[in-house]
């Protein structure tokens, strides 16, 4: 029932704040088609670079909100508030976690879908494609969240959250792009699927735990 | 019901700023702390609240040491309400949406709360447009939401006029004829029931 409670304000806030996920949008659409742009109509080119281009872009602008999970609630006393609801920290971090996924990362998966069509990529790859990013992005959220909550308290947390989100994304990033990569080949995408798998199996419970005590830390 | 602190310090960024601090309350008392501005009251405050544990003593509470079992400490917390320095609301949410969550969790009338604060008609209105005073009222509700035995209040009267911190007064006098206790930091006259005064000095002077 929190868990719940909580999950419907924090969406409700995202909506009240809907210039966050309307800048990581337009972040992701201009990106994405500044490179064909730059790099000129070849569809085969377009086709070779669109994994590694959509990944990039997807996670980078995933990444602009991020800094807003913990923050504002630490700075404006609610996370105080939070702590003495009774909820236990990893709960509360996993919440805003999931929170993160469903206003930020959905909408960037549904804005991905026509821009694989900018990058010649076939109808066909889309489920994998689809599926491959909600996991990056749900990797992305967990690892963003953990390093937030690492980082909250910090005076220069705006170079801290990057440094510490970005070496651990090497691989789901690697894993990700793999992926689609095979697909388009026709090999076999099933490995690259199971270790994106298996990062996000780590991932899932590890990161809400390490975010709920820099919570904890944070507010001492 | 007790609370008590039994010979607690604390150092803020290693300089000791709480001193062998030493108090104890029983239902229906209430402790007013007072001192200068950065001499330790929020310090204080949030030690019993929980949040950070002393470097030296503890907090008891009903003779239960709650910094050493994390089952008491859950238990503490779910017994105290806290107002910080901060009031903790969203500017973009109503002042209705602020407190849904905790109603809703507490299972407490919102609408009966509000209006013991004079908040009933800006419920539907957005945080950012209230006065500081209407914002602190509505911080204040949160703590009448919980069904708390331990209210903690940094500065509650900071923004309200007298009227509403005669009203004020009349709420702390009802919930500690309850049985609460309270624990209030304020630099303004509050005439509480049953009231010890913990003044707070610089530890070199102590």
């Amino acid at each position: 029932m929190p868990f719940f409670l909580l999950l419907q304000r924090e969406i409700l806030l995202s909506f009240r704040h809907a210039s966050d996920t309307l800048g990581a949008l337009l972040f992701f659409i201009l990106t994405s088609t500044l490179f064909p742009l730059a790099l000129g109509p070849e569809p085969q080119k377009l086709q070779q670079i669109a994994p590694a281009v959509l990944w990039v872009c997807t996670l980078l602008a995933a990444l602009l909100p991020m800094e807003r999970i913990f923050d504002q609630d630490y700075e404006d006393g609610s996370l105080e508030q939070l702590f003495l609801l009774g909820i236990p920290p990893s709960l509360l971090a996993f919440t805003k976690i999931i929170s993160h996924w469903l206003c930020t990362s959905i909408p960037l998966l549904c804005v991905s879908i026509p821009l694989t069509l900018l990058y010649n990529l076939p109808i066909s790859i889309l489920p994998i494609f689809i599926l491959s990013l909600s996991l990056g992005t749900a990797c992305q959220s967990l690892i963003g969240g953990m390093a937030n909550s690492i980082a909250l308290g910090a005076k220069q947390n705006v170079f801290l959250l990057p440094l510490l989100t970005f070496p651990l994304l090497t691989p789901v990033l690697i894993f990700g792009t793999m992926l689609i990569d095979a697909k388009l080949h026709n090999l076999a995408f099933l490995p690259h699927l199971q270790l994106l798998g298996a990062c996000f199996t780590i991932a899932l419970p590890f990161c809400p735990l390490a975010a709920g005590i820099g919570l904890k830390l944070a507010i001492e | 019901m007790t609370i008590s602190v039994a010979n607690l310090s604390a150092f803020r960024d290693d300089k000791l700023i709480l001193k062998k601090i030493n108090f104890s309350l029983l239902s229906k008392e209430a402790l007013i702390i007072r001192g200068s501005n950065g001499i330790g009251k929020s310090t204080l405050l949030r030690i019993l609240a929980g949040f950070k544990k002393p470097d030296i003593g503890n907090i008891l509470w009903n003779s239960k040491k709650i910094f050493d079992n994390p089952e008491i400490h859950a238990n503490y917390i779910q017994n105290i309400a806290w107002l910080g320095h901060s009031n903790a609301l969203k500017p973009s949410l109503t002042l209705k949406e602020n407190l849904n969550l905790y109603a809703k969790l507490y299972q407490t009338n919102l609408y009966e709360t509000l209006k013991k604060l004079n908040l009933s008609h800006l419920a539907d209105i957005p945080i950012q447009q209230l006065s500081s005073g209407q914002k602190r009222r509505t911080a204040l509700a949160r703590i009448l939401l919980k069904p708390a035995e331990i209210w903690l209040l940094d500065e509650p009267t900071v923004g309200l006029d007298q009227e509403n911190i005669q009203n004020l007064i009349k709420i702390f006098s009802s919930f500690q004829e309850n049985g609460g206790i309270i624990l209030v930091s304020t630099h303004t006259e509050l005439p509480l029931m049953n009231a010890k005064i913990l003044h707070l000095f610089p530890p070199s002077l102590q």
